[in-house]
């Protein structure tokens, strides 16, 4: 933008390092959308440089650039100045550019170690002892605590994201690029990331930071530059952002992000997570009998994971059951169990008074039991299917897309059409292949297939990762709205702000227990602060 | 090599623009390694002082342009085909049944021996379907045993396939040489289906009906593949297994399946060369067709369509090469060298095909 705009260069960059990194004019364009269009921008040592937009506005496409799994279709990056190529990730790493992608991309069967030590160089041998002892090291640094041969598919994503870091930090690094990492991350996982960016950021590392959470933007970043529309149409520069309040900042950038403010107050609230508890008012009926009820779940775990430890709650209709706690604590296996994915150890499970313990996936969907994974590209979709055969991928065979089991593509792609006007999904088409969608879009393929038909019991894991303040809006009002028709919803967040907003009741888990449940209210912070520790419900 | 080609004979897949300009690129990523492999090909003959003009020339004519050759060509298709169209099954659902010369050479053995015994009591027509039938079940239990071992213990297919299809050619040839063997010979083979009594041939050529058999079968595969609820879960299983646990599909149960019918397929091929051709199996005799089909499906993609042209192209180059071979004074196996030549070329290819395509799309 500094060469669009002479005078912001002079006031904002005299005083700054030269950039490390710049793109310039750099344009990117996909089968039927521009992703990038003419972008230039700079980033700094020592600087932590947030990029903020919408969902497909463009922030993946132009870190995939900076990271070699892109070329620019027209246009320049820059390193240290010079222009070059930025041919492959590997390259990217040569020129110490380390990036951590907004989906996990390493390999599930290895173990952390091993997938740390894929990125030397072939005819090198893999040595365990220097792998082990950089594994410290990072470990010390980012504070984390990981078993280095714990299988990775193994792990929480929040757990399988620190490795991600680890593998962009592996070579020590000129920049480091963070896409949406913090979505995963408890309100402790954000602070302590807060703190490694800090320190990276002091040891002069440009740190490049993407992010739907203003809060975040502001906390954490130097400089902020909204994109739209492939477009960047805004920057605050850090003495700017420095003499800005987090209020003065918020409205600066909705007033970017969509051009009026007024009309995006709720956002805005959202986006720095003060919004009003969504449906406080409603009280529902307890003295009926629950629509769900779970006793003493027990679940078996391979080396990694967290079973569950005798689970018992009822659940009643238009209730929502907030489920808090760090990740890792068994709400993978509970939400799991509960969309009837995996088999219990002991326990039971009743839906309206039916034993449902041993139904499989297709029963308990057919009793009306929906699940939102939170593994979008790893098992909520397949990627090189079309958004419309992702779209009704739970019901393959089921009329009347399938008539005596013949595909009508003619009504699967309508439905399809349908539902991304609905639901707001942006393709370029309904036969575009899921995988392309920006991470945001691919969410909401997932929210649209899962709560398109009739539903009893919804279970969500992490509905809004990923998602810009606007879905994020969008996805909470209908899980609300799915609560208000009558539906049982539990929601599996680490983000407790969200909980609170659309949650009754609120229970925490910890190592594979049900550490008690609250009722939302005043005071629920604290009470549920106090249930992750592990201390006895209150 | 396999997963990106999935896509692009779904019909609900990649978008009509890139569409045309996907097929074009389909084209040309087949036909570029074929003609480097002749290329290829003709220097190692020069350098082997034999005229390679002369060897394609004896190729063509006798694999294509000659009436007698033709219709050896086109009866070599139908086991191709049907060994195809049961890799299409196997390879779309993401399981490497790597068994076929074993599957296809019991079912070969298998309809040898109850042709001739049922032919004594029951008309022919009935005689030859039970000798499919029971072909057919055959090789499919005989991949019951990889398949429950993958689907049970996650144990990987392609090497236990691979062994079951060695100890498949052993345990055909014990069956001829101890229980079918003809008594009436010295040599150990099994009793002559007589010509009358084996499929009827095509109008007066000696083409038989077992083309038309597996024609069809390769297109209804294709049809169920892409059409139908149970081929898009098969690919829901070979794309992303995980997905398939998720939406509820019994991945298990699928992949037994899978593996019945792509084994009984081409259990169905080592039938009708039986019943077709030979009338007879010999000890010892194994043709190893899969050798040849499974890079075969491979060029197609794993479309039945193209699979179809393919299987003429290999055809072709089988009868004619047989021939030309022995005329030009070149091993006859020289096919198999041109064969693997398309391979590497096809790797060659497909790698960079990825570069290209990373530098568009990513
Ligand atoms: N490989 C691809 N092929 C086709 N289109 C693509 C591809 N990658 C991205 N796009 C499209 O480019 C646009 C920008 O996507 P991008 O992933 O950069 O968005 P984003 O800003 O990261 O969004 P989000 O916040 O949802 O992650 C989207 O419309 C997306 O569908
Ligand atoms: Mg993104």
């Amino acid at each position: 933008m500094s060469e669009i705009e002479p005078p912001a260069m002079s006031s904002g960059i005299s005083h700054a390092a030269p950039p490390v990194v710049a793109v310039r004019q750099v344009t990117k364009r996909f089968p039927g959308v521009l992703a990038n269009d003419r972008i230039s921008l700079e980033f700094r040592a020592g600087e932590v440089h947030v990029l903020l937009g919408e969902n497909g506005a463009g922030k993946s496409t132009l870190i995939g650039i900076l990271a070699g799994m892109q070329q620019p279709d027209e246009g320049e990056v820059l390193v240290d100045g010079r222009a070059v190529t930025i041919g492959s990730p590997r390259e990217s790493l040569e020129y110490g550019i380390g990036t951590v992608f907004q989906h996990v991309l390493l390999v599930p069967s290895l173990s952390v170690i091993e997938n740390l030590m894929l990125g030397g160089n072939w005819w090198q041998r893999l040595s365990r002892g220097p792998a082990l002892a950089r594994f410290r090291e990072l470990s010390a640094l980012l504070g984390v605590t990981i078993d280095p041969d714990a299988e990775v598919g193994r792990l929480s994503l929040g757990e399988q994201q620190q490795v991600e870091i680890m593998r962009a930090l592996w070579r020590g690094e000129k920049v480091l690029i963070l896409d949406e990492p913090t979505s995963m991350l408890t309100p402790q996982g954000v602070h302590d990331l807060g703190q490694v960016m800090r320190r990276l950021r002091d040891k002069g590392v440009a740190l490049i930071l993407i992010t739907h959470k203003l809060m975040e933007a502001y906390e954490f970043g130097d400089r902020i530059s909204v994109l739209r529309l492939g477009r960047v149409v805004g920057d605050i520069p850090p003495e700017r952002l420095r003499s800005m309040s987090e209020a003065e900042t918020t409205e600066a950038v909705i007033e970017m992000m969509f051009g009026s403010t007024a009309e995006h107050a709720r956002d805005a609230e959202t986006l720095v997570g003060r919004g009003r508890p969504v449906h406080r008012d409603r009280t529902v009926d307890r003295s009926a009998p629950p629509l769900l009820a779970v006793r003493d779940l027990e679940t078996e775990a391979t080396r990694g994971e967290c079973p569950l430890r005798h689970v018992s709650f009822d659940l009643w209709p238009g209730e929502v059951l907030g489920i808090a706690g760090v990740d890792g604590n068994g709400q993978k296996h509970l939400a799991e169990v509960l969309a009837g994915q995996r088999a219990v150890a002991a326990g039971r499970i009743d839906l309206a008074g039916m034993d449902v313990t041993d139904d499989g996936v297709p029963a308990r969907r057919r009793h009306g039991v929906r699940y939102v994974t939170d593994e979008r590209l790893g098992e909520g979709t397949v990627g090189i299917f079309s958004v419309a055969t992702n779209l009704v991928l739970k019901e393959i065979g089921t009329e009347p897309l399938w008539r005596r089991g013949w595909s009508d593509w003619g009504r699967i792609h309508e439905h399809a059409r349908d539902q991304i006007e609905r639901n707001d999904i942006r393709t370029p088409s309904e036969k575009t292949p899921v995988a392309r969608l920006s991470g945001g879009n691919i969410q909401k393929v997932l929210l649209a297939r899962e709560l398109n038909t009739d539903a009893r019991v919804a279970v969500f894991n992490k509905p809004t990762y990923g998602l810009d303040l606007q879905n994020t809006r969008i996805a909470h009002e209908r899980i609300v709205t799915s609560a208000d028709r009558g539906v049982a919803v539990v929601v599996v967040s680490t983000d407790l702000d969200e909980l609170i907003q659309v949650s009754d009741r609120i229970g925490v888990m910890f190592q594979g227990r049900l550490a008690g449940i609250v009722e939302n209210g005043p005071d629920v912070e604290r009470r549920v602060g106090l249930l992750m520790t592990g201390a006895e419900a209150a | 090599m396999s997963i990106e080609t999935k896509v692009d004979s779904l019909p609900g897949d990649p978008f009509r623009g890139e569409r045309a300009r996907e097929i074009q690129a389909a084209i040309l990523r087949v036909l570029i390694p074929i003609l480097a492999a002749l290329v290829i090909g003709g220097l190692i003959l020069l350098i082997l002082g034999k005229n390679p003009l002369e060897y394609y020339g004896y190729v063509l004519r006798r694999g294509l342009l000659t009436w007698g050759g033709l219709q050896e060509t086109f009866t070599r298709m139908a086991p191709l085909l049907l060994i195809s169209a049961g890799l299409i099954v196997a390879f779309r659902a993401g399981i490497w049944n790597l068994g076929c010369d074993g599957q296809f050479l019991l079912a070969a053995v298998i309809s040898a021996a109850v042709g001739p015994a049922l032919i004594d009591v029951l008309p022919r027509g009935i005689t030859l379907v039970a000798c499919m039938v029971v072909s057919v079940l055959v090789a499919a239990l005989w991949s019951l045993i990889p398949a429950i071992l993958k689907s049970r213990y996650g144990i990987n297919e392609i090497i236990t396939s691979l062994m079951m299809s060695f100890l498949g050619i052993s345990f055909a040839n014990v069956l001829v040489k101890l229980f079918f063997a003809d008594p009436g010979t010295t040599v150990p083979q099994t009793r002559d289906l007589a010509v009358v009594d084996r499929l009827p041939r095509l109008f007066d050529t000696t083409i038989h009906a077992g083309l038309l058999i597996a024609l069809a079968v390769v297109i209804l595969v294709h049809l169920m593949m892409t059409r139908t609820a149970f081929g898009l879960k098969l690919q829901v299983v070979g794309a992303n297994p995980a997905a398939a646990i998720h939406a509820g599909l019994n991945v298990g149960w699928l992949t037994i399946l899978t593996f019945a019918i792509s084994a009984g397929l081409i259990g169905l091929g080592g039938s009708i060369e039986i019943l077709g051709v030979w009338g007879n199996v010999r000890a010892d005799w194994n043709p190893a067709f899969g050798l040849l089909v499974v890079p075969l499906v491979f060029l197609a993609r794993f479309n039945g369509y193209a699979v179809i042209g393919f299987t003429l192209f290999f055809s072709a180059l089988m009868i004619g090469g047989d021939s030309a071979a022995r005329r030009v004074g070149v091993p006859s196996d020289f096919v198999l060298v041109l064969v693997a030549l398309v391979l590497i070329f096809l790797a060659v290819v497909e790698y960079l095909d990825h570069l290209r395509r990373k530098r568009t799309t990513a």
